[in-house]
């Protein structure tokens, strides 16, 4: 059977990204902007300061599909699939959703540190949309999947965030919505229990369910989905299967990244000072989007020096595909001073051996000048590391076991026979 | 901007065709009241959730409930019922202030807390889709649990002071619930407000004392000036506090205009602030 799940026809969402990007305002705020609304009353108060998340999105997904969306950070994902979730409204188009949807954009929604497992179980039940008596009747089961039987009674103020975690997953995963949306919930807890839940999605979507499923783990996306969903700068970029849809989005991020530059919604700083480009280098001081671990890498960011500024300080921090923090480049921790700077040119970054574990990283970097921060970019640059020689076997353990790459060696030493009497 | 929603998102899992929901942003229809009312297992969980934190790791626990309202009433009979020797219409002063403290509470606590309460669910409002108006209901009803501890207090008060209840003692529950849908419908407005304006937060405190004193809480109705009467019946605590007492101990006789002035006023406020907060949570999840 075929029919439709859910249609969206032409969805956009617009948002305003006010001055400090404080979303509420004080009285004196409405006063002055009402004041200048008045004062500028024809047309500029629409076009200033918005940005468009989602712009003209049109899908439909057949009963039982699953659907991988991918795209960049601030690509207009999450936008999706709040307004399919009927969190956030669409400024423009509509959508169509046949059946009881459940969606899981966060892990944990509403868990209270001071109540009991028990009672997080039915307060999350109750938030993510089950009935009281679907719970008692699950109750045993998500207990079970949550590994956390023991401490039933215990305050989750006390458990571990893992215990956490499996505790929400486990109640999440008992939900039984036709339609299930879920956004990089699985990018939580140690790796077995990440195969726990990602074999309980995929029975999930056995049993004929709609899943409509944002990751940054490709594996995942192409394990799971049968069809993949682009979204590029709030506009769908791709739809085919899961798998191209994957290579499209590798593809992406090996182009050279203009759009951070351009037009980034999340890019801040008073703009005096500011970077025009950042581009990752191999060991030959090309431009490439696959480095090695193990091997040279440099980091290069030209600027634009508006202001004169005569010093500078530029940090540079990498985060890995799981949204960790892998590793912060900083000219305060090597004590270099920058001088003399013309109103162009550009920083390097040097690394000589890069410890980074194989996956996709992005980098983010903030300038400060004159003691205020003139710009920060946190999408900069994006690459990939595809392979290694960091350890002489060429392999590397994967992110989740560590973000950083650590050299070392083992060896063995037989205990000294013992001479206690 | 506006969320066309036609029907409710949620069914039984038993329900084998669940009715389309269409999203969009060209028409204003609002959810409906069925739909509230399919979501009522959660207001149940979001006030348990209410009482049950609220005194956890406190020594003495719901005592609190009761200390509030007694140690204003000791402090109230003191300065005004001493000092200030304000009359009282015949009962002891301190039964006089705490039958008026009692509705009072319930009100300010009621109110109080669900102004805050859409901004402190941020967390909820963002990442889940329920009806937004569960979030301002059940911190409102969660003060009834503070009420209801505080009000054995009364009962052993007028066992102490030889006050019995008289068949007046039906009303009561209708004066009760003119202060619960008070402090609703002001709370639907500033709460709704107070997410756009975080002033509302702060003017919080200020406004429930000013309001107090508006209210014949520390004073008997009679003190009001004839020719105020009217203008003073339009806060409709007026109307709950002094229903509240003449059900329990029979005076002061209120006059029936004072009460259905202020019940008519509590109910337009209702009405317009749940007008008001379906109007602003379509965009709360944008702005909180």
């Amino acid at each position: 059977m075929s029919a439709i799940a859910i249609r969206a026809e032409g969805l956009s969402k617009k948002y305003r990204i006010s001055a400090g990007n404080r979303a509420y305002k004080n009285l004196r705020e409405l006063l002055t902007d009402g004041f200048r609304n008045f004062l500028a009353r024809d047309g500029a108060r629409g076009g200033l300061d918005t940005v468009w998340a989602l712009r003209d999105v049109s899908f439909e997904i057949p009963q039982g599909q699953v659907v991988g969306v991918i795209g960049r950070n601030g690509a207009g994902k999450s936008t999706l699939l709040k307004i399919l979730s009927r969190i956030t409204e669409p400024t423009e188009g509509r959508a169509e959703i046949h059946g009881r949807v459940g969606s899981l954009l966060e892990v944990g929604t509403g868990f209270h540190p001071e109540l009991s497992g028990r009672e997080n179980i039915y307060l999350n039940g109750a938030i993510l949309g089950m009935r009281k008596r679907e719970i008692d009747r699950k109750f045993d089961e998500i207990l079970a999947f949550s590994e956390t039987e023991r401490f039933v009674d215990t305050p989750v103020k006390r458990y571990s965030s893992g215990m956490q975690v499996r505790l929400a997953f486990a109640v999440a995963a008992h939900l039984e919505p036709e339609i299930l949306i879920v956004d990089e919930v699985l990018a939580v807890g140690d790796v077995a229990f990440q195969r726990k839940c990602l074999g309980k999605m995929s029975s999930v979507a056995q049993e004929g369910r709609t899943i409509l499923f944002v990751s940054h783990n490709m594996s995942a996306i192409q394990n799971l989905c049968t069809r993949g969903i682009l979204i590029r700068q709030g506009r769908l970029s791709f739809d085919g299967t899961g798998e191209q849809a994957v290579m499209e989005y590798l593809q992406e991020l090996a182009q050279p990244a203009a759009s951070p530059f351009a037009a980034n919604p999340h890019r801040k700083g008073d703009g005096g000072f500011r970077f025009t480009s950042a581009r990752a280098l191999g060991e030959d001081g090309e431009e490439s989007s696959h480095l090695v671990a193990g091997r040279p890498a440099s980091f290069e960011f030209a600027y634009e020096n508006r202001i004169e500024a005569r010093q500078v300080i530029v940090e540079f921090t990498l985060h890995n595909d799981w949204g960790t923090a892998a590793a912060n480049f900083h000219m305060d921790l090597t004590g270099y001073i920058p001088e003399g700077l013309p109103p162009r040119g550009r920083f390097i970054c040097h690394i000589p051996i890069l410890p980074l574990p194989l996956g996709e990283y992005r980098g983010a970097i903030v300038v400060r000048a004159g003691g205020r921060q003139t710009d920060i970019v946190p999408n900069a640059v994006f690459f990939r590391v595809a392979s290694s020689t960091f350890f002489p076997t060429g392999r590397t353990p994967p992110p989740q076991f560590g973000a950083c790459l650590v050299a070392h060696d083992w060896r063995h030493e037989p205990e000294a026979a013992s001479k206690q009497g | 901007m506006a969320a066309r929603v036609e029907t409710p998102l949620r069914n039984e899992g038993s329900t084998p065709h669940a009715p389309a929901i269409t999203i969009s942003a060209d028409r204003r229809t609002f959810a409906s009241f069925r739909e509230l009312w399919e979501y009522r297992e959660l207001l149940y969980f979001l006030m348990w959730r209410d009482v049950k934190v609220r005194y956890k790791q406190t020594f003495i626990g719901v005592a609190w409930a009761v200390i509030q309202p007694l140690v204003t009433m000791v402090i109230f009979t003191i300065i005004f019922g001493r000092l200030a020797r304000i009359p009282s219409a015949g009962v002891p002063y301190p039964v006089f202030a705490y039958a008026g403290l009692l509705p009072w509470h319930l009100f300010a606590g009621g109110l109080q807390r669900s102004i805050q309460s859409v901004v402190s669910s941020a967390h909820l409002i963002s990442k889940v889709y329920f009806p937004r108006l569960i979030v301002p209901l059940a911190a409102t009803f969660s003060a009834t649990i503070d009420f209801a501890i505080a009000f054995i207090v009364l009962v052993l008060m007028a066992v102490v002071y030889g006050l019995m209840p008289t068949w007046r003692v039906i009303a009561l529950p209708g004066f009760v619930g003119l202060a619960l849908l008070s402090a609703l419908g002001v709370g639907l407005w500033l709460s709704a407000l107070n997410v756009r304006y975080r002033d509302v937060g702060h003017a919080i405190p200020f406004l429930i004392q000013v309001w107090m004193y508006a209210s014949p809480v520390v004073y008997p109705v009679s003190l009001v000036p004839e020719r105020w009467r009217l203008v003073y019946s339009l806060n409709p605590m007026v109307g709950a506090v002094e229903g509240f007492r003449w059900a329990l101990l029979g005076k002061p006789v209120p006059d029936l205009q004072t009460i259905v002035m202020s019940a008519g006023v509590a109910f337009l406020l209702l009405a317009g602030g749940v007008a008001y907060f379906r109007r602003m949570e379509r965009t709360f999840a944008d702005m909180i």
